[in-house]
């Protein structure tokens, strides 16, 4: 059946359950002729946040691009509601109502705040109104007509988030979200992923910030050398901080 | 030293038909280059094409200019997005020396074709019937068709700017030429629209053909002489930005008019001179972003 081969027995029993929305089977992949990912598995069911925590370089954003069809060449197997990605192109993955908010924004310079806000096409009905996306980010509204690369770090932030919550895209995938923002915007992160969670979305978040992910999290796996070495719900935190702290370097 | 207002006139409108093909060619090439990372060398093959395609219309199938007008940049544009799909797709990622070498051998391969069969000697193309003839302006006389020429090609640059700069599909062109993985990410299907991209440049090659056959006749290498300026032109006004390829396109068809008429020696070669001293001051060009 499935392939569960994790370091650790514990990690096991966190990742293979039922129901899972997102399943990701021994997935390997390459940047030219790197090797970056050696065999990632892990689930993510309907409704949860799951948060993938690690150094830099272990490979945690590379899982994410890995899942969003942004990286060439990947083997083994990416299950979402039953629809396999790993030979898909991006544009028919994010069809599939996956989004993904890159690390470094990438909001577009040559469009405006709106612009921004409206690109990506939606793909399915039940995406948040442009009034809600405001009612979360009020900053945005007032900057409509502004550059987009001239927003602040944060409103950059909001307005990558808020662009992928139009869309009607169920499954987000946030590449560290609160990297390099103030405390009181990591805050309004904060709300805004528990609230998002509240609504049904489900959410895969890479997170360099342990502290903030604990806040929002169900369940944490760790990686490191383009594995998944080990994986525990947040309920477990508290036993788990030792090994953590080996595992992060902290 | 005293002005002759007609000549000086008669040289300005020369210079605004010819401004007008820079701008259109320019503007082709602008949007290529923004899209595929490509200098499409093969532009004025294809500008060429179009004049062709007008011919074969009139004379193969009895389809008047208002016919070609609409035919010609479409059948040329989907020749360009096969050439785009079998070859130029492949270039994503290298340099732009192997760009360069393709399209100018495609250029090459497209014109020595059409030489093959045609000989370099022009073929007559008529002005259309409603655009004959002129109006006496009083201090100028206006032939219709060339005024039409200068109307009509403003009008498609700016319809083109418009397309780019304002609506949602430009947008998604904008973003894409910035981020392509990202925007594909978003479910936009970028190959595609890389396609059709290369699609409407050349079609307004195609289209710039169309226009100029009735001026300048219909010859194999009549896109060879014309597009090394407007590649003065693109590296005058910088690459990638659409509306500073439209204003230099028209500005230095007026200078190159002007100079016609105020020191003749010089009209051939100020286009060229002016590269220089742009390049001098400003290597990106005079509304392109340095990168």
């Amino acid at each position: 059946m499935v392939d569960t081969n994790v370091a650790d027995p514990k990690a096991s029993a966190a990742k293979s359950q039922a129901g899972a929305i997102l399943e990701v089977r021994n997935l390997e992949a390459w940047y030219g002729e790197s090797h970056i990912l050696h065999g990632i598995n892990f689930d993510v069911r309907p409704g949860e946040v799951v948060t993938l925590l690690g150094r830099n370089g272990a490979g945690k954003t590379s899982t994410l691009k890995s899942i969003m069809g942004m990286i060439g060449k990947r083997t083994g197997s990416i299950r979402y509601e039953n629809n396999e990605l790993i030979r898909m192109s991006s544009d028919k993955i994010a069809r599939l109502g996956v989004a993904f908010c890159p690390e470094e924004r990438g909001i577009f310079s040559s469009l405006d705040v709106r612009e921004n806000l409206m690109l990506p096409p939606t793909i399915r009905s039940g995406g948040l109104s442009l009034d809600q996306i405001f009612d979360l980010f009020p900053n945005l509204k007032e900057r409509l007509s502004s550059q987009g690369t001239k927003l602040s770090g944060g409103e950059q932030q909001m307005l990558a988030i808020g662009r992928i919550l139009r869309t009607g895209a169920r499954f987000l995938m946030l590449d560290e979200p609160t990297e390099g923002l103030a405390p009181v915007i990591i805050q309004q992160i904060g709300h805004t992923i528990s609230r998002l969670k509240s609504e049904g979305f489900t959410i895969l978040l890479v997170e360099q910030n342990f502290r903030f992910a604990s806040t929002v999290a169900d369940r944490f796996y760790i990686v490191e050398h383009g594995k998944i070495i080990d994986g525990f719900a947040n309920s477990e935190l508290q036993a788990n901080m030792d090994k953590l702290h080996t595992y992060l370097g902290v | 030293m005293s002005i002759n207002l007609q000549a000086l006139s008669a040289q300005l409108l020369v210079g605004l038909i010819n401004g007008s093909f820079y701008a259109l060619l320019s503007l082709g090439l602008a949007v290529i280059f923004g899209m595929l990372n490509i200098i499409n060398f093969a532009h004025g093959a294809l500008y060429m094409m179009g004049a062709f395609c007008a011919y074969f219309l009139l004379n193969g199938l009895g389809l008047n200019y208002w016919f070609a007008l609409i035919i010609a940049p479409v059948a040329v544009g989907i020749f360009g997005m096969i050439l785009e799909r079998t070859m130029l797709k492949w270039l994503t990622g290298l340099d732009h020396l192997y760009g360069l070498l393709l399209t100018f051998g495609l250029a090459l391969i497209i014109q020595g074709v059409f030489q093959n069969y045609f000989g370099s000697s022009g073929l007559p193309y008529a002005i259309p019937d409603q655009l004959r003839g002129g109006m006496n302006l009083g201090f100028m006389f206006l032939p219709i068709y060339r005024g039409w020429v200068v109307i009509f090609s403003l009008v498609v640059c700016l319809l083109t700017w418009y397309l780019i700069e304002r609506t949602r599909l430009g947008a998604y062109l904008r973003a894409a030429t910035e981020n392509p993985t990202l925007v594909r990410a978003f479910g936009i299907n970028v190959p595609r629209m890389i396609t059709l991209t290369y699609g409407l440049g050349v079609g307004l090659a195609a289209l710039a053909g169309v226009l100029s056959a009735p001026i300048n006749q219909v010859r194999p290498l009549m896109g060879t002489d014309l597009i090394i300026v407007v590649f003065a032109v693109v590296v005058i006004g910088g690459m990638g930005s659409i509306m500073g390829s439209i204003i230099t396109g028209f500005t230095l068809g007026i200078v190159e008019g002007l100079t016609k008429y105020f020191y003749p020696e010089a009209s051939n070669t100020v286009v060229f001179v002016l590269m220089v001293l742009v390049l001098l001051v400003k290597p990106a060009g005079l509304t392109g972003r340095a990168t």
